[in-house]
């Protein structure tokens, strides 16, 4: 598998439909055990994703990734913004001047991003966030040689299912305690969303 | 949902436009963002002191800039923290040289927005320091949770460290007159009614007719306990022993007390509160310096208050009766 700029923005053009198609969810989801603006914050964000990759023509997937990251963190805010934010530009820099992604690549930019989020978030894997789906397909990534895009799929949906026995122990949801327990973390949801994405995205290119 | 708007997705924007258009003189907008500051930002010889946050706590946080009190406010979307961008800008339009401090209420987004934007100014030569207010007594501040949230008590951040910036103190000496009131202040509310995000459409979550949700946060999420609604008396009991009950008061300790509307509270209710708050003070020996009553720090049309106390010594009480001239915070 090479990841190509055309498939990076194919990529962000799937997810912004995803997050556009999912925006009530996500935000229902929040407004159980967060504080209601997920869905209103990504759909933004991404929709602002898509103005910006119209207007430019790329030779890179690092500048892909690079107009991605200062978008989404100037334009989503609350704690998405600046973890999705964080989790782009880490990518961008991982994959600096290419204009072809080797897989190898890939799992290297995919691991800077997870380390980028849990710094900037200071979440565990377990805490009930973002990172638990993360952490898998990272781990995903790394361990196979050729990626099975199902396999990455399901990997991510599991994990991001998994999210709903856990207690929040990062971000508003932890508030709740045990009563966070019970609803799918909305951050792993949208995180799942942009794995199956990329998932569909590279399938339908194979 | 019924709000007088014109679009959900314009409504800070709209209401920012509409604020500088009425105070003319003592604000202004920065072109192309969502940053309220000073008409005569930068203050030459003085710190520059920022606070901000999710819109929908009106007057919190645009109605404290001013003289004595915040040099810029930067307005995100409701219940959204600003993105690191527009901090920048605000940090950049109030930096006259001295530096700039931040007053960041406690919330994960926030803390990283405000975080990025502080390592933004710092890369390009700016001082900036801050302090995080999380007064809020009705979540438990342990390892488990992302700590306690940041409520009413943050306008006594800005008045107090906005006091110390007008005198002409260093970014240091603010810090720590501003940690001092962050260790000396606690808060905690109650709501009867949920309120509306526009852009959400539909309340964030749901009371009965005959409940209340007490020690709930700004933003309607959930607090200690959910329970059938009691008189004011009973409420201004639960809140202030909460408070009490939290920070070592001693008899002859001196206070101020500031109880807060979350927006759809008539000032009647408040006043009622008011009163039982000052008995169970006077009760315990403790002595009101000064009382605020009104709508500080909302949470939209949400009815309910909260209760704050603000332990005060000679430095602290200096700082609260200096000069401040802002759209809702006078002296």
């Amino acid at each position: 598998m090479n990841i190509t700029v055309n498939n990076a923005i194919q990529w962000m053009k799937r997810m912004h439909e995803k997050v556009n198609e999912h925006k009530d969810d996500l935000t229902s989801l929040d407004q159980a055990i967060g504080d209601g603006d997920h869905g209103i914050n990504l759909a933004r964000g991404f929709n602002e994703v898509m103005k910006k990759l119209d207007t430019v023509e790329y030779a890179t997937v690092s500048d892909v990734f690079k107009d991605v990251a200062m978008t989404i963190m100037s334009k989503v805010g609350g704690a998405s913004g600046p973890l999705y934010g964080t989790a782009f530009l880490k990518m961008s820099m991982a994959l600096k001047d290419k204009e072809s992604v080797t897989k190898a690549d890939f799992a290297t930019a995919v691991a800077e991003a997870l380390n980028g989020l849990q710094q900037r978030g200071k979440a565990k894997p377990g805490d009930k966030t973002m990172v638990d789906v993360w952490n898998p397909v990272v781990s995903y990534i790394r361990d196979h040689e050729e990626i099975d895009w199902d396999e990455l799929s399901a990997t991510a949906k599991r994990a991001m299912e998994a999210t709903k026995e856990l207690r929040a122990l990062k971000g508003r949801a932890s508030y709740l305690k045990e009563r966070s327990i019970g609803h799918i973390d909305p951050g792993a949801l949208s995180s799942y969303y942009l794995f199956v994405s990329l998932a569909e995205v590279m399938k339908e290119g194979e | 949902m019924k709000k007088i708007i014109n679009h959900p997705e314009q409504v800070v924007q709209e209401m920012l436009e509409g604020l500088v258009l009425a105070y003319p003189n003592e604000l202004k907008l920065l072109e192309g963002t969502s940053v309220i500051v000073r008409q005569d930002a930068p203050v030459q010889n003085k710190v520059g002191v920022i606070s901000g946050g999710g819109s929908g706590h009106e007057p919190a946080h645009a109605g404290y800039v001013g003289k004595g009190m915040l040099d810029a406010a930067v307005c995100g979307e409701v219940f959204t923290s600003p993105t690191p961008d527009q901090i920048f800008e605000a940090i950049k339009a109030v930096n006259s040289g001295k530096g700039v401090f931040l007053v960041i209420k406690n919330y994960t987004g926030d803390v990283m927005n405000f975080e990025m934007a502080a390592e933004l100014a710092e890369a390009e030569g700016i001082p900036v320091e801050s302090v995080i207010v999380n007064d809020d007594v009705a979540v438990e501040d342990s390892t488990y949770t992302t700590g306690r949230r940041g409520i009413a008590g943050t306008v006594f951040v800005h008045k107090i460290a906005g006091a110390k910036a007008e005198q002409g103190a260093s970014l240091a000496e603010i810090k720590a007159v501003a940690e001092k009131v962050v260790n000396n202040v606690r808060s905690m509310g109650m709501a009867l009614t949920p309120c509306t995000v526009p852009a959400a459409g539909k309340p964030g979550f749901e009371l009965g007719e005959n409940e209340m949700e007490v020690g709930i946060g700004i933003h309607g999420e959930p607090g200690i306990e959910r329970k059938p609604i009691a008189t004011a008396d009973e409420i201004a009991e639960t809140l202030t022993s909460h408070i009490l009950e939290d920070m070592e008061f001693k008899e002859n300790d001196e206070v101020a007390v500031m109880i807060n509307g979350m927006g759809a509270t008539p000032e009647m209710e408040l006043f009622i509160v008011n009163r039982k708050v000052q008995q169970l003070l006077k009760e315990k020996g403790i002595n009101v310096h000064e009382t605020f009553v009104g709508n500080y720090m909302t949470s939209l049309e949400m009815a309910g208050c909260s209760v704050t106390l603000l332990k005060l010594d000679e430095e602290l009480k200096e700082l609260l009766a200096a000069p401040a001239n802002t759209p809702a915070f006078k002296k």
